[in-house]
């Protein structure tokens, strides 16, 4: 045992980058809703990107260690403490056995992650770790962290275990020791209102003009109604020039498809694997973490951007990614 | 349980393949403009060829009625020293693939029998689709068990199989507010359409009946009873039998 749950939170999941090669059978994707986030939290100790790590929503859980263990916190801004003590995110933590964990809310953002070094150890389903919460497999045991659960820690590898003595000695005789070098990272959602960058879906030019234009020139709230399985918004009502009956496909996750009551919803990592609404739009991959931090209240508005324009985005943010794991090595004295 | 016959599916016509973009990741392959045998078998044949010749930063492929939907890693399609773009580079791959199936190439199919227990706690609805369509109960056992359904796809749950082929007499409209939990195995009517609710889920199908069949067991290599392309025969069961009966596959 490495860790166990006092308090859970609101909707506290383990999750991973997400089960593939099952949708032809009905299967979710699943998997971590800010994929940024969690890349980057996997780097802060040392992990390989595709380890599970614990997904927190809104109200973060409590936690005790049974282990001195290597952490990071990264994505929404949520209220941390070691046994009552502020801890920072974007940061390689060492903490020590019989420490506690508390998340508090969200100050900014919806969901943070918590890695660790190795990755939690639950069973493989399907090459995945994460929790398919509709269908009740994956993650642990197939639900989410209830009080007394008792979480296990993959063996970390050869980084993070270089990595966790150099903190555990700056330490001391202290529960933790937070890495004094960070990872920046960028808010994009200010003052509750946040852009997010839209290719146009396959009925884009089926909608009515006046649609077409509210949809980039007005503003959507987040309904209450939203979660891992999609957002939905409430704003000007979008039109079809006709109304159609689309034969059933396959959708992916940022698809936005609008219902007939023209209330858009943007299909998140829990979305089914086929669906049948007109698409007006596809929120682009560099984009989804954006949508992932929003809740339920605030604002987007939608920008247009072109599928090369968004395909070199993400290039470029894996360029990023790439040196920024490099850059952590160097500055540790990995390399 | 169920038994497996075997069938030849062979494709007539070369379609014409048209690629669109399913957002930054996805190329969405159309291989017809409706619901029909035809369709359906390149259908699972491009799927079937996909599965045997994935490409590399493929992630996955999923059939749909018209369309198979290629998911695939636009880095890993990227290359530094072009400037193709990674959507025109999968477009391409696709392109050249669907050149190399062949129009006489053809696909076994299996026939999956679904044991059904018929009315009663498990079916509370039979008499509805009865009433509705001025039949009797037996008559619409006898007409949803005598006919061949046809497994377009799955999806919308795991496991939950889109059967084409209902007999037009049994069609009942969805209830006016559905129910809020519809047990694993119940059998429905909506509209034209049948189908088995494969996990607990809230539904609004008139529920006939019950398969103690499990349609989704999370597993490795077949975690779906069916799969595209499958035809499925519902067999009426008593009581008894549905209490005896295999819950595994």
């Amino acid at each position: 045992m490495s860790i166990e749950v006092i308090t859970p939170g609101l909707c506290t999941t383990v999750q991973d980058t997400g089960r593939f090669g099952f949708q032809q059978y009905g299967v979710s994707v699943s998997g971590v809703m800010d994929k940024q986030a969690v890349q980057i939290a996997n780097m802060l100790v040392g992990n390989q990107q595709t380890d599970a790590v614990l997904e927190l929503t809104m109200r973060g859980p409590s936690l005790l260690f049974h282990k001195d263990m290597l952490i990071a916190i990264c994505g929404g801004d949520f209220k941390v403490t070691i046994n009552d003590r502020s801890v920072l995110p974007n940061r390689a933590v060492w903490i020590r056995s019989g420490s506690i964990l508390k998340f508090g809310l969200a100050k900014e953002g919806c969901r943070a992650y918590l890695a660790v070094a190795g990755g939690w150890d639950v069973p493989l389903v399907m090459g995945s770790r994460s929790t398919n919460l509709r269908a009740s497999f994956g993650g642990f045991a197939g639900r989410m962290l209830a009080a007394g659960d008792k979480l296990v820690q993959s063996s970390p590898g050869s980084f993070s275990q270089f990595l966790a003595n150099q903190l555990e000695k700056k330490a001391g005789a202290a529960p933790f020791y937070q890495a004094n070098w960070f990872i920046p990272s960028n808010t994009f959602v200010k003052n509750g209102e946040a852009v997010v960058r839209v290719i146009q879906g396959e009925q884009f030019a089926d909608f009515t003009k006046e649609s077409r234009q509210s949809f980039f020139e007005q503003t959507f709230q987040v309904s209450t109604q939203s979660d891992r399985m999609g957002y939905r918004l409430t704003g000007p009502a979008l039109e079809l020039t006709q109304s159609m009956e689309l034969i059933s496909a396959a959708v992916t996750i940022g698809t936005i498809q609008v219902p007939p009551n023209g209330q858009p919803i943007i299909l998140m990592a829990d979305r089914q694997t086929i669906g049948g609404y007109p698409k007006i739009g596809y929120v682009p991959t560099i984009d989804l973490p954006i949508v992932a931090q929003l809740r339920p209240g605030e604002k987007i508005h939608f920008q247009e951007i072109s599928l090369r324009d968004a395909q070199k985005a993400l290039i470029e943010r894996d360029s990023l990614m790439k040196a920024i794991k490099l850059g952590i090595e160097v500055t540790v004295g990995w390399r | 349980m169920w038994q497996c016959r075997y069938s030849k599916m062979e494709g007539k016509t070369l379609p014409r393949y048209e690629f669109s973009p399913l957002g930054d990741s996805g190329v969405m392959v159309k291989l017809g403009e409706v619901i029909d045998q035809l369709t359906h078998e390149q259908v699972i044949l491009f799927c079937e060829y996909l599965q045997e010749h994935p490409f590399p930063g493929m992630i996955e492929s999923v059939p749909g009625f018209t369309t198979v939907t290629v998911y695939y890693d636009p880095i890993t399609l990227f290359d530094p020293l072009d400037d193709i773009l990674p959507y025109d580079r999968a477009v391409a791959i696709l392109e050249q693939m669907s050149q190399q199936i062949s129009n006489t190439h053809s696909k076994e199919y299996r026939l999956v029998e679904i044991p059904v227990c018929y009315g009663g706690n498990f079916g509370p609805d039979l008499e509805v689709v009865a009433k509705q369509n001025g039949l009797s109960i037996e008559e619409v056992i006898s007409i949803h068990s005598t006919t061949e359904y046809l497994v377009y796809m799955i999806g919308f749950a795991p496991g939950f199989p889109y059967l084409g082929g209902m007999d037009e007499r049994l069609a009942t409209p969805r209830r006016s507010s559905p129910r809020l939990s519809i047990p694993m195995g119940s059998v429905g009517i909506g509209g034209l359409q049948t189908g088995i609710y494969s996990i607990e889920s809230p539904g609004g199908w008139q529920i006939i009946g019950r398969t103690p069949l499990r349609l989704f067991q999370a597993g490795e290599s077949s975690p779906s009873l069916l799969c595209a392309g499958d035809k499925v025969r519902f067999r009426p069961i008593s009581e008894r039998e549905y209490e005896n009966g295999e819950k595994v596959y």
